[in-house]
């Protein structure tokens, strides 16, 4: 074994056991393990303890308004694509205490602040997740206001990111640009390489703690042929991709047809359920509650995920502002493919296609887009 | 009404056709029911308490639609006593599953049941407190969350907003991280259209939303109908699904009457 430590960029091979290795190394610097595991018919990720609660030879499905696992016939590891949420659960939680009070006499007293979140370690963090995470970089602690509760998550958090082999049925990062391939903004990144025998991974090094952990696993140098191979698995990937989205100025094409006939015909079809925006790893509005108990003594406030798709969500004095179906998926869409663009410099889409597999109204942004250009969809 | 005041609100608990889970969900309430107590005047409560102190009463809580002639009457004095009226379950908001008798001939139930059918006097329809009179908050679901009549009642006595939601039941079904029933397994779900309240208790065993909440804020159930089609759902299931403890509430209803035209 190499016992030097590892430089930044460079490349390694790690062998599929070396796995509990890596899992075990991140325990004993106190991380919590955050990874694919399958649950309730679907690859989520949770808390990982050992290799044995990856999704070994399991893979899925993914078609709008549809998901469904697979068994597969070999033992990939991460040979399937994006599960129902990503890591946004985890940085910038569905419900959130933001402090608890007691009233002292005219005053009040902050009782209690929440306690400080774990420090994280997530495996298999996919190119269109990264670059999700970047994107809600950007917008929760990249300005002069930031939000404390997702900078205390995320600079602690460690980053394994996974390169697709394998693109979904709803996948388009490629149209995106932000994927299959991981860009920049991890620890360590792998790539699996399965077949003729062997089960190993490409581990890219992407920061000084990836080299230390990198470095407690018995890894040895990569050789020219294991990097081909890597970049070959992902190409593979990047030409597998289940949709595709032209996004050359969609910017100038969605403000511009703020009236299109399209939203109506959309608006029949959309519950306004909200699952889209949940789902959604940019998504990042929130809405805050506060409540007192019964003797009016003790109050709390708590922050949770809110969407665009409420009557609350636009609730201004006097009502809602969209309060039409209609209005909100234009504002969602609108959101997502132009006005980011204009707020935070990119577009709001990853490109990850969580939103097309998880409506129940199989409504499919990618779709929409084409119908507003005006081109038939593919047959 | 601050809970600094020395007199603590009149709240009284009127019962019209229902089954009396809504109400005894104020006295579930263990935890906070010390608290509750000291914080209101509970001066009217027949199922509960013999104490019957007269009206008018700052709060009324009432569960259970209306169905004869008797209560149709009765209703109108039960808002006349009450500053505020807070209609609570399925059966006060949407009529109940009684509602159901509202497609079907009542009088040839009472005929088919009761020995003697003269001395039953009913209405055609079972209807929510709501066609009737003024109602001030409506607290849905069959039965209520119980969290949801004190955080109501904490709201009301220091003058704010409820936390109640009137979104979908997906939003909490996602926030809970549970995974999608209806696009993991095909299972039938009407959570898009129904109300959050319930926590999402049934997705999370697997089970479709029954629908319990009634109506979420702006429902599509045409879209819902077109969805369950998919799933593969006859028209008489759809009819069925939307017909069950919230089947009178209009969206519902239109939807299962479109579906049993269909
Ligand atoms: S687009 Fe789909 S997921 Fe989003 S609100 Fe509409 S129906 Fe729900
Ligand atoms: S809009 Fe849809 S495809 Fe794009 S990042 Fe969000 S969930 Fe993924
Ligand atoms: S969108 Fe791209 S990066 Fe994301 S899971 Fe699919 S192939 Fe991988
Ligand atoms: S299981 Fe039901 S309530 Fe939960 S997200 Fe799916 S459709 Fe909505």
């Amino acid at each position: 074994m190499d016992t030097t430590l590892p430089s930044v960029g460079s490349q390694a091979v790690i062998d599929f056991p070396a796995l509990s290795a890596l899992v075990s190394a991140l325990r004993r610097r106190g991380y919590q393990v955050i990874g694919p595991t399958v649950r309730d018919g679907a690859i989520t990720c949770d808390a990982i303890e050992k290799i044995e609660d990856l999704p070994i030879g399991w893979g899925d499905e993914q078609e709008s308004g549809r998901y469904r696992l697979k068994k597969r016939d070999d033992s990939a590891v991460f040979a399937y694509t994006v599960g129902p949420q990503g890591w946004k659960r985890y940085l910038h939680p569905p419900e959130l205490p933001m402090f608890e009070g007691k009233r002292d006499g005219e005053a009040f007293q902050i009782l209690r602040n929440p306690p400080s979140p774990p420090q994280y370690a997530f495996l298999g963090v996919r190119a269109c997740e990264l670059a999700a995470i970047r994107l809600q970089d950007r917008v929760l602690i990249g300005d002069r206001y930031r939000d404390p509760a997702y900078q205390a998550r995320r600079e602690g958090a460690f980053l394994v990111a996974v390169n697709c082999t394998q693109a979904g049925g709803t996948c388009f990062c490629v149209s995106m640009g932000t994927g299959p391939r991981v860009g920049a903004g991890f620890d360590l990144a792998l790539t699996e390489l399965l077949g003729a025998g062997q089960h190993s991974f490409v581990v890219e090094v992407g920061s000084k703690t990836g080299a230390a952990v990198l470095a407690e696993v018995e890894h040895r140098k990569a050789r020219k042929e294991d990097v081909k191979a890597a970049v070959a698995a992902v190409d593979a990937a990047a030409s597998q991709m289940g949709r595709s989205v032209d996004a050359k100025e969609v910017r100038d094409l969605l403000f511009d047809n703020f009236d299109h006939p399209r939203w109506d015909r959309v608006a029949a079809r959309c519950l306004s359920c909200a699952n889209c925006t949940l789902v959604c790893p940019t998504c990042f509005c929130t809405t805050v509650e506060d409540i007192t108990d019964i003797t009016g003594e003790h109050a709390e406030r708590w922050r949770k995920w809110d969407s665009c798709f409420t009557d609350g969500f636009s609730y201004i004095h006097g009502g809602s502002i969209r309060l039409s179906v209609k209005s909100r998926y234009r504002q969602w869409l609108t959101h997502k493919f132009a006005a980011w663009v204009d707020q935070f410099g990119a577009h709001g889409c990853v490109g990850c296609g969580r939103c097309i597999t998880w409506c129940p109204g199989r409504i499919d942004v990618t779709e929409e887009i084409r119908e507003i250009r005006g081109v038939a969809s593919p047959a | 009404m601050s809970s600094n005041n020395k007199t603590k609100p009149k709240v009284a608990v009127f019962k019209f056709a229902s089954c009396d889970g809504c109400q005894l969900s104020l006295l579930d309430a263990e935890d906070e029911l010390l608290a509750v107590a000291g914080a209101i005047d509970i001066a009217y409560f027949p199922e509960a308490t013999r104490t019957m102190l007269k009206g008018p009463y700052d709060i009324g809580l009432v569960e259970g639609s209306i169905t004869t002639h008797h209560d149709a009457e009765r209703i109108q004095q039960v808002r006349r006593q009450c500053t505020v009226l807070v209609t609570i379950g399925a059966c006060a908001t949407a009529g109940g599953i009684q509602a159901l008798r509202n497609w079907a001939d009542s009088q040839e139930y009472v005929r088919t049941i009761y020995a003697q059918p003269d001395f039953i006097q009913t209405l055609k329809m079972s209807t929510p407190i709501a066609e009737h009179v003024p109602v001030d908050f409506e607290l849905r679901g069959c039965p209520i969350n119980k969290k949801h009549l004190i955080e109501l009642i904490s709201a009301m006595l220091v003058g704010r907003k409820p936390n109640i939601p009137t979104h979908s039941l997906c939003m909490k079904c996602k926030r809970s991280g549970n995974v999608c029933i209806t696009i993991a397994r095909g299972v039938p779900c009407l959570g898009p259209v129904t109300q959050s309240g319930c926590g999402a208790l049934c997705p999370r065993f697997g089970r479709g939303c029954f629908g319990c909440y009634g109506p979420m804020e702006s429902a599509n159930t045409a879209a819902m109908t077109t969805q369950l089609r998919l799933l593969g759902q006859s028209d008489e299931e759809i009819a069925r699904a939307f017909r069950s403890f919230n089947a009178w509430s209009w969206q519902f209803r239109q939807a299962s009457e479109e579906a049993e035209r269909a």
